[in-house]
C-alpha cells in the first residue's frame, strides 16, 4: 500500500512539528503578565503574600523556565500530560472528560455542514445564474457573515424562550432520570441549536466551493464524452462529476478540522457546552500552563489523524493518487 | 446599554413591586415538600472547601453543604450555627466556643471540637486567604471537652471582629478525612466536600454541573428542596436566556449583565434585588501610583476627583443597583459605618483646573497636562463603564488617558507585584469588618505581590497605628470610633479613592420563598428554601 506508507511518512515528519509548537506555546505564555498564582487569587477575591509563595511552590513555579520546559518535554516523551492546576488531576484526565463533548458537537456539525453543503452546491451548479443558484448564494453569504455568538443567542430567543421548542443550552437535562434511548434523544435535543449555529458558518463555505468545482468539473472532456455517449443528466452528476468534484471539499475537511476544534469556543460558551474550546479559553486565562499544552498536544492528534483519513479516501476517489508519484 | 433615569426610576418601582410579595404575603403559606432548584454558576474555582478559600464562588455550593460556627441572622447580627454560645475574656485573648452537641458529618461521625481545633489550626491559620491574616496571633485552640473550643490569641482578639469574620471564615471541615491524609490542598474530599449542613454532596461535572441532595440527619431537620443543581454558564447572555427559558432559577452575585438584570426586574416571573447581598457589598476603587511624581501630589489627586461626575455615572450607567460612595467602609456597615461627614470629593470641574493649575501642571500641546495608563480590573462590566467615564471626564481637564486591559492574572501582576500602572481601578470587597479586607489597602508594609493591598507607595504612620489599634481594640465603642477616624484621615490622604458602593443583585424566580432574607443569604444553607407550585 503505497498510500500507507505516504501517510506514514507524512505521520513522521508532524512530529517535531508538534514539539515545535509547543515549545513556542510554552514560551509564548511566559510573556503574558501574571501566573496561575495571580490569575488564581483573582479567583479567590484576594490572599495574603505567603499563601501565593506557598502556592507558587506548590504548583512548582519556583523553578526557571528552561528547567520548567525540561520537565514538561521529558514528561510528555513519556506521554505524561502532568497534572491541571485548575482542576487538580491529570491533564489525560480533564482532556478525556472534554472530548465526548467536542467531538460529538464538531462531527454534528461537519457532517451537516457537508452533506447540505454538497446538496445546495450541487444544486447551485445546476441552476447556475438562475433563482436556485442567486437564492442558495444569498442566503450562504447571510449565514457566512453573521456572527455565530448572535446566531446562538437569537436561535435560543426564538426557539427556547418563544417558542420553547428546544432547550437552551447545557449537553443534557440534570433534572429529569432518563437512560437508555431516552437519554440519548435528550443530548440530541440539546445539540441541534449548537450545531445549527457551528454548522451553518461552515457549510456556507461548502457550499460555495462545491458549486465552483462543479462548474469546473461540468466543463471537462470526460463530461461531454459521458454526455455524447446518451446518459442521462442525474447520472452524469451522480456517477461522473460529484466524484471528481469532492476533492476539494474533502480538502477542506481535513483543514476545518483543527478549526472547528478551536473554533467551538463562542458557540460552547453560548450554549454551557463543556467542550474542548472552552478547556482552552479557561487554562489560557488562568494560565494553567499544563492544560493548554496538554489541549494543543490532543488537538495536534486529531489534526493529524483526520488528515491521515483524508488522505485515505483520496486514495479512494481518486486511483490516480496512490499509482501516481 | 445607557439605560436613562426614567428607566431606572421604573426598575426601582419594579423592584419594590416584586419584592413586597415574596418577602411578606408568602411567608404564612406551608413550605412545599420537594423539588430541584436551579443554580446559575459562572465562575469555576479550583476547588470546593469554604475552610480553604474565602470566596462567593465557593459559599455558593459548599454553603449548602459546609457550615461555619456562626452566621449572620436576618438583622445582621451574629447567630450561632455549629457554635451555640460564645465569650471572652475581658484582655481578648482567650474565646470560648461552646459547641452544638448532636451533630453529624455526611458520613455519619460526630462533629467535635478536635474538628474545629485541626479545621483553625491547619486551615484557617495556614492556608485560607484573609484567614491566616485574621488569625495570625492564635496560637492555640484548647479542646477541654468534645463540645468545647478555646482559642488562645498572643495579642487581644475583639471578639466583634471574630464574630463578624466567621461567617466567611469560619467554616468546619471533618479531621478525620483531612488529617494524616497527605497535602491539604491536594485532598479529594476538596472537590467532593462532606459537611454538616443541610444538603450531602452528589457529583460534580466540570464545565456542566454540580448536583447535591437533601440530607435528611440535618440537625435543624431535613430541608424542603429535594435537589440543588448548580450549572456552570459562562456566558452572561446565555445565563438570561436560559432564566427566561425557565432552566435556571437563580443567578446569584450580579451574574447577568446590567440591562438584562433590569430587563428581568419588570418581569413578574423574576425579582430582582439587592436584598440578601448586605453582606456582601463592595466598592469601585480608582487606585493612584505615588512613584508617579505627579500623583505624588495630593492636589493632582484631588483635581482627579473633583474631575469626575460620580452621580450622573451612577445614574446612567448603573442604575439602581449602585449608590454614591463616602469611603472605605460603606453604608450597610451600621456596625462601623461613620457617616458621610468625612472628606469628600464632589463634582467640580473649576476647582479640577484650578488644583491641577496650582500642582504645577499647565496644558502643553493640544491641552495635555498630563498621560496617564489606566488598568481596569476584567471582572465585571462596571469597571469597564467606569474605566471609560474616567478617561473622557479627566480628558476634559487636560489628563490624557490610555486605558490598559489586562485579564485577571495579568491586571494583578501589573498593578499588585510590578507597580506597572498610574491609575487602576477595580472592587474592594467589605467583609463586615474593615480588618478583614479593608484596612489591608492603606496600612503600608504589604509586601509586592499580595492583591488587593497597599501598593501604592504610600506611607502614612498616623493612619498605620489607628488601623493597628482598631485591629486590637476590644471595646466595640472606641473601636468604632477608631475606624471613623480611620476613614477621616484615609479620605483626607486620598492613596486611593472609593465613590461607588454596590451590593450584588440576585436574580430569582418569583417562585422561590424564603429567600434574600439573611444579608449573606447567597452563601448561606438555604435549609428553609422552598419553590411554590
Amino acid at each position: 500500500m503505497r498510500v500507507l506508507s505516504l501517510a506514514g511518512r507524512r505521520l513522521a515528519a508532524s512530529i517535531p512539528t508538534l514539539f515545535l509548537i509547543l515549545i513556542g506555546v510554552f514560551l509564548l505564555l511566559q510573556f503574558a503578565p501574571g501566573d496561575t498564582v495571580d490569575a488564581m487569587m483573582a479567583q479567590m477575591g484576594g490572599g495574603d503574600a505567603k499563601t501565593a509563595e506557598d502556592l507558587r511552590r506548590f504548583y512548582g513555579l519556583d523553578l526557571s523556565v528552561s528547567a520548567q520546559l525540561a520537565s514538561y518535554l521529558w514528561r510528555l516523551v513519556r506521554f505524561d500530560l502532568g497534572f491541571s492546576a485548575i482542576y487538580g488531576k491529570p491533564v489525560a484526565t480533564v482532556i478525556a472528560e472534554r472530548l465526548p463533548a467536542t467531538i460529538l458537537l464538531m462531527t454534528a456539525s461537519l457532517s451537516f455542514a457537508f452533506f447540505f453543503g454538497l446538496i445546495l452546491g450541487v444544486v447551485a451548479a445546476r441552476g447556475v445564474n438562475k433563482w436556485p443558484d442567486t437564492l442558495i448564494s444569498t442566503v450562504g453569504l447571510i449565514f457566512y457573515a453573521t456572527p455565530s455568538f448572535w446566531f446562538g443567542l437569537m436561535a435560543i430567543v426564538v426557539f427556547s424562550i418563544y417558542l420553547q421548542w428546544l432547550p437552551a443550552g447545557g449537553l443534557s437535562d440534570i433534572t429529569s432520570t432518563a437512560t437508555g434511548i431516552w437519554a440519548v434523544l435528550d443530548t440530541a435535543r440539546h445539540l441541534v441549536l449548537p450545531t445549527l449555529t457551528l454548522g451553518l458558518i461552515f457549510l456556507a463555505i461548502y457550499l460555495r466551493i462545491m458549486r465552483a468545482s462543479m462548474l469546473e468539473v461540468l466543463n471537462l472532456d470526460f463530461v461531454r464524452t459521458a454526455r455524447s455517449k446518451g446518459l442521462d443528466e442525474t447520472r452524469i452528476i451522480t456517477r461522473h462529476v460529484l466524484r471528481n468534484a469532492l476533492l476539494p471539499m474533502v480538502t477542506l475537511i481535513g483543514l476545518q478540522a483543527g478549526t472547528m476544534l478551536g473554533g467551538s469556543v463562542v458557540v460552547e460558551s453560548v450554549f454551557s457546552l463543556p467542550g474542548l474550546g472552552r478547556l482552552a479559553y479557561e487554562s489560557v486565562v488562568q494560565r494553567d500552563l499544563n492544560t493548554l499544552l496538554g489541549i494543543i498536544f490532543v488537538s495536534a492528534l486529531l489534526v493529524i489523524t483526520v488528515n491521515f483519513i483524508v488522505d485515505l479516501i483520496y486514495a479512494r476517489l481518486d486511483p490516480r493518487i496512490t499509482t501516481g508519484a | 446599554m445607557n439605560f436613562t433615569r426614567r428607566a431606572a426610576l421604573m426598575t426601582s418601582a419594579a423592584i419594590a413591586a416584586s419584592v413586597a410579595d415574596p418577602f411578606r404575603a408568602f411567608a404564612q403559606q406551608t413550605p412545599r415538600k420537594g423539588g430541584v432548584f436551579v443554580v446559575h454558576y459562572g465562575a469555576e474555582q479550583r476547588q470546593l472547601n469554604p475552610s480553604l478559600q474565602a470566596s462567593t464562588g465557593v459559599y455558593i455550593i459548599s454553603g449548602k453543604i459546609m457550615e461555619p460556627l456562626v452566621d449572620l441572622d436576618a438583622a445582621g447580627n451574629p447567630v450561632g450555627v455549629l457554635a451555640t454560645s460564645w465569650e471572652s475574656t475581658p484582655d481578648g485573648k482567650t474565646i470560648t466556643f461552646k459547641l452544638r452537641q448532636g451533630v453529624t458529618w455526611h458520613d455519619g461521625k460526630p462533629f467535635t471540637s478536635a474538628d474545629v481545633q485541626f479545621t483553625a489550626m491547619e486551615m484557617w491559620k495556614k492556608i485560607l486567604n484573609y484567614g491566616s491574616t485574621l488569625q495570625l496571633f492564635l496560637t492555640a485552640v484548647d479542646t477541654p471537652d468534645p463540645h468545647t473550643a478555646v482559642f488562645r490569641y498572643e495579642r487581644p482578639m475583639p471578639l466583634n471582629l471574630l464574630l463578624r469574620a466567621l461567617p466567611d471564615l469560619g467554616y468546619i471541615s471533618p479531621r478525620h478525612l483531612y488529617e494524616g491524609k497527605g497535602d491539604i490542598r491536594q485532598n479529594p474530599v476538596n472537590l467532593a466536600p462532606i459537611g454538616t449542613g443541610p444538603f450531602k454532596f452528589v457529583s460534580y461535572e466540570r464545565g456542566q454541573h454540580v448536583i447535591a441532595e437533601r440530607h435528611d440527619g440535618y440537625w435543624k431537620g431535613p430541608a424542603n428542596l429535594d435537589r440543588i443543581i448548580w450549572r456552570v454558564i459562562t456566558d452572561r447572555a446565555a445565563a438570561a436566556a436560559q432564566m427566561e427559558a425557565g432552566q435556571l432559577h437563580y443567578s446569584p452575585f450580579s451574574g447577568l449583565t446590567i440591562s438584562d438584570m433590569a430587563r428581568l426586574g419588570k418581569d413578574p416571573r423574576f425579582v430582582v434585588s439587592t436584598k440578601g447581598n448586605e453582606g456582601n457589598a463592595r466598592t469601585n476603587t480608582l487606585e493612584f501610583n505615588f512613584r508617579r511624581k505627579e500623583l505624588a501630589d495630593i492636589k493632582v489627586r484631588q483635581a482627579i476627583a473633583h474631575a469626575i461626575n460620580v452621580p450622573f455615572f451612577i445614574e446612567n450607567f448603573l442604575g439602581d443597583f449602585a449608590k454614591l460612595g463616602t469611603g472605605p467602609i460603606p453604608s450597610v456597615s451600621t456596625d462601623f459605618y461613620p457617616g458621610a461627614n468625612t472628606p469628600q470629593y464632589p463634582y467640580d470641574k473649576a476647582k479640577a483646573v484650578r488644583l491641577l493649575d496650582e500642582a504645577g501642571l499647565r496644558p502643553g500641546a493640544g491641552g495635555t497636562r498630563l498621560t496617564l495608563r489606566l488598568l481596569p480590573a476584567p471582572w465585571g462590566e462596571d469597571i469597564s463603564l467606569w474605566a471609560t467615564f474616567i478617561q473622557q471626564s479627566l480628558g476634559e481637564v487636560g489628563i490624557r488617558v490610555e486605558v490598559v486591559r489586562n485579564d485577571g492574572g495579568g491586571f494583578l501582576k501589573s498593578v499588585y507585584a510590578d507597580h506597572a500602572f498610574d491609575l487602576a481601578t477595580g472592587w474592594h470587597q467589605y467583609r463586615n469588618d474593615p480588618a478583614v479586607s479593608t484596612t489591608v489597602w492603606y496600612r503600608s508594609g504589604q509586601p509586592a505581590g499580595a492583591p488587593w493591598t497597599n501598593q501604592w507607595g504610600w506611607k502614612d504612620d498616623v493612619i498605620d497605628k489607628v488601623i493597628d489599634d482598631a485591629a486590637t481594640e476590644v471595646d466595640p465603642v472606641k473601636r468604632k470610633a477608631l475606624y471613623a477616624d480611620f476613614v477621616t484621615k484615609a479620605n483626607a490622604a486620598l492613596p486611593l479613592w472609593m465613590p461607588i458602593e454596590q451590593i450584588f443583585v440576585t436574580t430569582i424566580t418569583a417562585k422561590a420563598r424564603n429567600h434574600s432574607n439573611t444579608p449573606r443569604w447567597g452563601s448561606s444553607s438555604w435549609h428553609d428554601l422552598w419553590l411554590a407550585e
